[in-house]
């Protein structure tokens, strides 16, 4: 407890009202959260310029702003908070940080601080007391926000998981009571449902979201994009495997996945031509909110599942990751570190979370004692998103090169390839090999 | 005052002032964004972050990289083919509008909307239109038993190149009949009548008056329409997102998807940059369209 006794002689009124908080807070956090203290003091006339993604969910938006009066409230810091679509973010983000001006908070998706970390503030004594009070980040928190092991340069905010959303029924006329937890049931699991005329259906276009269930596929199988000093090594025998494994699933899908974006497998779901895929909680979120008697039938039915696991015997799940970045460029990084302090907090992040409505989950371990995850059993798979992910440029560090050979579809295209026969997996995977080694080049 | 007075009564003076203000917007809104787009194609910019030149390893690497070449691929097919159907049937419609119909303003006015519509909505309306599980179009044929499957209209390479080509046909045609309606409104009827009176055929009438007088505005209309097609953007990234196997991906489109989603602007700029010199062989067979135009009316050009 070093720590604790260097910043003891700091304290401040924002450790104190964390410690009161938390005396306040519900029996069911007591034994997860640990008291920490940490004082920053936001400076004077400080304001607060947030530029965040657009809410997927009416109740994510209504919650965090609820989080941001309070937060106004508390301190007298204005707060403005800007919204832009989660693809739009990046390339503002990028600008902001490289021209210095701009917002002082973003939130952002995925390896965003990776490309440039040496414009966002140091935020480990931010990091390092929420970790110890909340139970600590999940791995690939500190993979994408700790690249070097030692210092933060964001907070974690969480991942928006997708899992495996599945017709029970379906799956029991298949003859499938539980859904598989490896890819061999998996597999059999679609070709049962392939032969009862209920098909399974992944998105294989150039789908942002949902075409990262195509990491998931190598992954599982031991197959990666580059190791862990980012040498390209896509082109290997387990990609084969998976590629191989890919084509007998595509096999059994539904007609078109070839030209599926993302919206496509909500559509096809809801409207009942297929009876799996891969999705985060919308499409349950659609069924219990939709004015068609059809799709709020689907209720009951609809399940929720995590990814099998492979061959290579861990979970190897792909979600969008989201960051919280302080630039540098900021007047008042006090005010803006504070600010991430309290909207991690149990008494803002907790109604945050559950706000969501499970699109979202929790980058600190105590929070999967969420209510959200436990009020409705459908929840819970998506409990474990960012627990269970791996970021997108797995084994390799992150970076521009990461960045751009997500965006550029290079793993999603090469299962696209061998699973439709276009191209022999093989042949798949030397293509990816060499478009990817022109992102990694040194 | 005097300057003033030199100034205002001298012609060349006033001249360059005149046209000050079209020079400034000239050079500020488009030689140098095309200078600086261009200057990129040579760096290894990031997004935010300035490059370093690197000559033209750019362009080694796209003229080696396969997911380029079919995009070139795609985009000359693309503008080729949408090109040649859009004056057919463009020329056609311009044809049928000039003879005198019943409601004439009314069906010249309706003519132009799919080119009034903002074409990510008729995009949007393409999607639905070819999408795999709610396509009205392959429910129709189901119903009416021609088919016994959905046509999957995206899915399939081809299909996807041809379903993208018919919806940018289904916009642009408007533009090329308007254009082309108006050319034809400028051939004097007396040609037709003298023609007639000589014995020529609807045929021969529209092979040697309205095609040889047709042929300026036809080479600026086609000129426009096939820079519209080489550079679409909307249309692909709304429908397709360049998939599958991006079969549909343009150089715009893959420009985009590099420079922007990807963070690498350089090579983004690069392949809107290699994009310049299709465009320009595009304006020069127009210029040369024209040139035969003063050729054939004996001018002395």
């Amino acid at each position: 407890m070093t720590e604790f006794n260097r910043r003891k002689f700091l304290e401040g009124s924002a450790g104190i009202a964390a410690a009161a908080s938390f005396g306040a807070g519900a029996a069911v956090w007591a034994p997860a959260v640990h008291a920490q203290t940490l004082s920053l003091k936001p400076e004077k006339g400080a304001k607060l310029r947030v530029l965040r993604w657009s809410r997927f969910v009416q109740g994510d938006i209504d919650a965090y702003m609820v989080n941001v009066k309070k937060f106004t409230e508390k301190t007298g810091i204005e707060v403005r908070v800007d919204n832009e679509g989660w693809e739009d973010v990046r390339p503002k983000a990028a600008v902001a940080a490289n021209t210095g001006a701009g917002p002082d908070i973003i939130l952002s998706t995925n390896d965003d601080a990776n490309l440039y970390p040496d414009k966002l503030l140091d935020v480990t004594d931010v990091c390092e007391y929420l970790g110890k009070k909340y139970g600590g980040w999940y791995p690939a928190c500190q993979t994408y926000l700790r690249p070097d092991g030692k210092k933060w340069i964001g907070v974690p905010l969480g991942a928006a998981g997708a899992m495996m959303v599945y017709r029970q029924s379906h799956l029991k006329a298949a003859g499938f009571d539980v859904f598989p937890k490896d890819t061999d049931g998996f597999l059999k699991m679609l070709q049962a449902l392939k032969a009862k005329g209920t098909p399974g259906g992944f998105a294989l276009g150039n789908a942002t979201g949902d075409g990262l269930w195509t990491n998931w596929l190598i992954w599982s199988h031991g197959g990666q994009l580059v190791d862990t000093r980012n040498k390209v090594v896509i082109d290997s025998p387990e990609t084969i495997k998976a590629l191989e494994y890919a084509k007998a699933m595509y096999a059994t899908f539904a007609p078109g996945t070839l030209s599926w974006l993302d919206p496509n497998n909500n559509k096809a779901f809801l409207d009942s031509q297929v009876s799996v895929t891969n999705n985060g909680i919308s499409i349950y979120y659609a069924s219990k909110t939709s004015q068609d008697p059809k799709v709020t039938a689907l209720k009951e039915d609809i399940q929720h599942a995590s990814y099998p696991i492979g061959p290579v015997g861990v979970p190897t799940e792909s979600h969008l990751f989201f960051n919280q970045m302080v630039m540098k460029h900021t007047k008042f990084p006090n005010a803006a570190k504070e600010f991430l302090r309290f909207m991690m907090e149990q008494e803002q992040f907790d109604p945050w979370l559950t706000g969501c409505g499970g699109y979202i989950s929790q980058p600190l371990v105590a929070y999967e004692k969420t209510a959200i995850w436990t009020v409705d059993p459908k929840h819970t798979p998506y409990r474990d998103a960012l627990k269970n992910l791996r970021p997108a440029g797995y084994a390799g560090k992150l970076g521009y090169a990461s960045a751009g050979a997500g965006a550029d579809f290079i793993v999603t295209n090469m299962v696209a390839e061998a699973a439709s026969g276009a191209k022999s997996p093989k042949e798949a995977a030397e293509r990816a090999q060499k478009r990817a080694e022109r992102y990694y080049k040194v | 005052m005097k300057l003033l007075e030199k100034f205002q009564n001298s012609r060349n003076a006033l001249g360059w002032a005149f046209m000050l203000p079209a020079t400034v917007l000239l050079l500020l809104f488009l030689t140098y964004p095309l200078g600086l787009g261009t200057w990129l194609g040579f760096t290894d910019a990031k997004i935010g972050r300035d490059g370093e030149w690197i000559g033209v390893e750019n362009f080694s690497f796209l003229v080696t990289d396969s997911v380029t070449q079919l995009a070139l691929f795609n985009t000359l097919f693309y503008t080729f083919v949408a090109s040649v159907l859009k004056f057919g049937l463009g020329l056609w419609l311009a044809l049928l509008l000039n003879k005198n119909l019943p409601f004439q303003s009314f069906f010249r006015a309706v003519v132009l909307l799919p080119w009034i519509v903002p074409t990510a909505l008729s995009a949007i309306a393409f999607w639905w239109l070819y999408d795999a599980q709610f396509s009205v179009i392959s429910w129709a044929l189901m119903k009416m038993g021609l088919i016994d499957r959905y046509i999957d209209f995206l899915g399939d390479p081809w299909n996807a190149r041809f379903s993208t080509i018919v919806a940018n046909v289904w916009r642009g045609i408007p533009f090329v009949a308007i254009s082309l309606l108006a050319g034809l409104q400028t051939i004097s009827p007396s040609y037709y009548e003298a023609s007639a009176i000589d014995g020529a055929t609807p045929w021969q009438q529209f092979r040697h008056i309205t095609l040889p007088l047709l042929t300026p505005i036809i080479a600026v209309v086609m000129t426009f329409s096939v820079l519209f097609t080489f550079t679409d953007f909307q249309l692909i990234y709304v429908l397709t997102r360049g998939g599958p196997l991006n079969a549909t991906h343009l150089m715009a489109t893959l420009a985009f998807q590099r420079a922007i989603s990807g963070g690498a602007l350089g090579e983004g700029a690069a392949i809107a940059t290699l994009m310049v010199p299709f465009l320009l062989a595009a304006i020069m067979f127009s210029y040369f369209g024209l040139q035969r135009r003063a050729w054939q009316q004996g001018g002395d050009k």
